[in-house]
């Protein structure tokens, strides 16, 4: 091992890149790319918040007053978008860029300078996309689904929020693209595939999902935009049209994109559990052939959106039951994660505590997911509050929890410093605590009827409103802690050792020093 | 012998006391007013106590692990990593659980998309925000309203106290008797909307240019209240669904009133 350190440390003086804001702008580095999609999803993931408070805000008490009813739809419908498409995905892709040429021992990403383009295009569609609340009608207002014909009546917003979302595609495509060329190729020697940590697998199968489905809603937004511009009546019954077809094309990208936002956590977890278990991951074939098998039952589900559309009784029965099928596969994983802290070494370190967090939460999501899909309940809770409970419980503390865990466990490994572990904790149990406070209650508020994307309520939602009100403005000030620990770990942490965690067995922790040089396995490590 | 009867006392009272805070609580699904709503409202309950069973196991070996392999009281990982045996009971366990849960919903199904043969039938047309009704079969056939908000402004605007129906309270409520099955046809005029009612447990989009139907027969007499569930734009929170189910002879004196009003709405539609 020290043989390999000596020739990392070797490579030192290539580290020869321009200086100042020219090195990030022309970087072809994985580790700077990574770096850049990590801040700019947290920048977004701020953004993101900020209008969830402006809504919990104004659903802080029933009747109007901060948001008037139009502003306030474009708040729900930005706040989706940019929470997933700003802030959720493109941090999964800045981990991806870090990690995966690490982990499998490759010298960086395969199309190092499309990297470069991939990471560029998503500031100018985030620009888009802030910018349409200054322009005349304002912003989006037709819920991140914009279905038509509402999203039809929209003004120049729809427009900005079109190309922002081809844009965006765009870059989820290249990069997806360039993480299955580097998986694929770029392994080092002995690694064969069934060698590749989870995380690496997850990736893997998560990138061929988006290169399935990114066409597809970049398709879907273009009928949109023709619909609205051109005359054509894709979506227009008057014209001979179907407003439900844009539903079924729609889901048909996003339903496996709710996999694309979760399939990395489950990777991100699959490598933090061993490592603070010391103990091997459990079942990992069974692990891969898990996600695999979710990655396929995704796409044959989108229906389960809109059971409350109509469609014939054998439509709903047969997207029913491979709904239900995906708790199948996803018990697996909960039980091999089980598995794998059974009988460990354990210790309870922040990015331990925030897989926990994950796997806790992320259960209650799922169990919600099975009610969902369960027909007649459905028809019940669709469009309501507890929809809104469920899709929080797998994509913050699912998604989110899991980001937060990776962040903590790599951050030494990425810096050469540590995080401040107590500050870390408080972090985990704040952010548990207001989490529930704000989505648990919001179960009830759904089942007792109340609907989603409502300014303004009846009496009998206010307590539980108001309860959920004070644990998001929590939760969002929570978040600021989270930056705070981050940036006092980059400028004045303490130096990390060598060896962080003494449960790691990943490339990166094994084969290179910390913090990673710049360059990092010129020469490939062998695997055995 | 006692401890096992105190235990089953335990357990019957506090399922007791669990459906009872549960029936027409706010923690959970409105009281049910017809059978599919009651389908519904059982269902959910069975489901909940199927994943709070699964939940204690699942957690109760996570949690116990948690306490006892720990670093800190010198616990000494082990190292098996797979076991096909187990790996197989894991995942057929959970899909036997699935065929016991589909079941009953499936049943569920196929009577809720009957919609065959219905004693009345209306029609509810959404517009940017409100609803129009035309009963087009049965009793009341040709009566014909349009339903909108009657919350006063002000009280939206926090400017008069809210009452006790705020945003849930109509000019023109949708009438039908009790006990007979009402089909209810949808369509929308401009954008998709939905038509909800929790306590009659029917929610259907209705969409411009197409029509869906959905059926209902409520078992009391009583008002039962909603809320348009597709986000349809700007004041999608303001058009709420009321329904007054009446006495089969209520009702006739319902309709026999309305002839003479409707007809006077009728002319003022096509004065428009």
């Amino acid at each position: 091992m020290a043989a390999v350190h000596g020739d990392a440390h070797g490579h030192g003086h290539d580290d020869h890149h321009p200086s100042g804001i020219m090195r990030w702008v022309t970087t072809t580095n994985h580790k700077d790319i990574g770096t850049m999609y990590l801040w700019f999803s947290f920048a977004m993931f701020l953004v993101g918040g900020t209008l969830a408070m402006g809504i919990r805000a104004e659903l802080y008490q029933p009747g109007i007053q901060i948001l008037q009813p139009e502003l306030f739809n474009q708040f729900t419908t930005l706040h989706g978008l940019i929470m997933v498409f700003g802030a959720i995905m493109p941090a999964f892709v800045g981990f991806a860029n870090w990690q995966v040429p690490m982990m499998i021992g490759a010298p960086d990403m395969a199309f190092a300078r499309m990297n470069n383009w991939s990471f560029w295009l998503l500031p100018v569609a985030a620009t888009l996309l802030v910018s349409s609340f200054f322009v005349p009608g304002g912003a989006a207002a037709g819920g991140w689904t914009f279905y038509p014909p509402l999203s039809t009546q929209g003004g120049l917003g729809v427009d900005l929020m079109i190309f922002s979302v081809h844009i965006l595609g765009a870059s989820s495509i290249m990069g997806s693209i360039n993480i299955i060329t580097t998986i694929l190729n770029m392994r080092a020697p002995g690694m064969t595939m069934m060698k590749m940590p989870m995380f690496v697998w997850t990736w893997l199968i998560t990138a061929y999902l988006l290169v399935l489905v990114m066409p597809v809603l970049a398709g879907v937004v273009t009928m949109l935009l023709t619909d609205r511009h051109f005359g054509t009546s894709f979506f227009n019954a008057a014209g001979g049209g179907d407003p439900v077809m844009f539903q079924h094309i729609f889901w048909f990208f996003g339903h496996p994109e709710v996999y694309i936002m979760i399939l990395p956590s489950f990777g991100i977890v699959s490598e933090v559990i061993p490592t603070f278990s010391r103990k091997p991951l459990f079942g990992y074939s069974s692990m891969v052939y898990a996600t695999a098998s979710i990655a396929i039952l995704s796409c044959v589900v989108w229906a389960h959106h809109m059971f409350t559309a109509g469609m014939p009784t054998v439509g709903q029965l047969f997207f029913m039951y491979a709904t239900m099928l995906i708790a199948v596969p996803t018990g697996v994983k909960v039980f091999n994660w089980t598995a794998t802290m059974w009988r460990g070494s354990m210790t309870f370190e922040t990015p331990m505590l925030f897989a926990i967090g994950f796997i806790f939460l992320f259960v209650i999501g799922g169990f919600s997911g099975v009610i969902c899909a369960i027909v007649p309940i459905d028809i019940q809770v669709q469009d309501t509050y507890y929809v809104i409970a469920h899709f929080h419980y797998v994509l913050v503390s699912g998604s989110l929890f899991a980001l937060f865990a990776g962040a903590y466990y790599w951050i030494p490994k990425w810096t050469g410093r540590m995080y401040n572990e107590t500050l870390g904790k408080w972090h985990f149990w704040l952010s548990m605590f207001f989490f529930n406070m704000t989505f648990f209650v919001q179960h009830f508020l759904g089942l007792a009827g109340m609907p989603r994307r409502i300014p303004d309520y009846n009496l009998q939602f206010a307590d539980f409103n108001m309860i959920s009100s004070l644990g998001a403005f929590g939760f969002g000030l929570t978040q600021l802690l989270f930056l705070y620990i981050m940036i006092n770990c980059i400028r004045s942490g303490e130096k990390a050792p060598q060896m962080p965690w003494d449960g790691a067995t990943t490339l990166e922790w094994t084969h290179l020093p910390t913090p990673a040089p710049y360059h990092s396995f010129e020469k490939p490590p062998i695997v055995k | 012998m006692r401890s096992k009867s105190a235990v089953t006392l335990a357990g019957v009272s506090a399922l007791a006391l669990y459906s009872s805070m549960a029936v027409g609580s706010k923690y959970n699904l409105p009281e049910p007013q017809s059978i599919i709503a009651q389908e519904i409202y059982d269902m959910h309950i069975w489901l909940m106590w199927i994943c709070l069973a699964i939940f204690i196991g699942v957690f109760g070996v996570m949690f116990y692990s948690i306490l006892k392999h720990r670093k800190s009281l010198g616990y000494k990982a082990a190292n098996f990593h797979h076991s096909t045996t187990v790996e197989i009971i894991w995942t057929v366990i959970p899909c036997l659980i699935l065929v016991v849960m589909a079941l009953p919903a499936t049943k569920t199904v196929i009577a809720m998309k009957d919609t065959s043969s219905p004693d009345m039938t209306i029609k509810a047309t959404g517009y940017q925000w409100m609803w129009g009704y035309d009963y087009l079969q049965g009793e009341g056939e040709g009566i014909s309203f349009y339903s909108k908000l009657s919350t006063p402004r002000a009280q939206v605007e926090n400017k008069e106290p809210k009452g006790e129906n705020y945003l849930l309270e109509v000019d023109n409520r949708v009438v039908v008797p009790v006990g007979k099955k009402v089909r209810i046809i949808l369509t929308a005029n401009d954008v998709i909307h939905a038509w909800w009612v929790p306590a009659l447990g029917i929610k259907q989009d209705a969409i411009p240019g197409f029509i869906r139907d959905t059926w209902f027969t409520a078992d009391t007499p009583g008002i039962y209240r909603g809320q348009c569930a597709e986000l349809c734009g700007k004041d999608h929170g303001y058009m709420p669904i009321v329904v007054e189910v009446m006495e089969a002879g209520e009702y006739t004196q319902w309709v026999a009133a309305q002839s003479g009003a409707s007809a006077v709405k009728t002319s003022m539609r096509s004065d428009k």
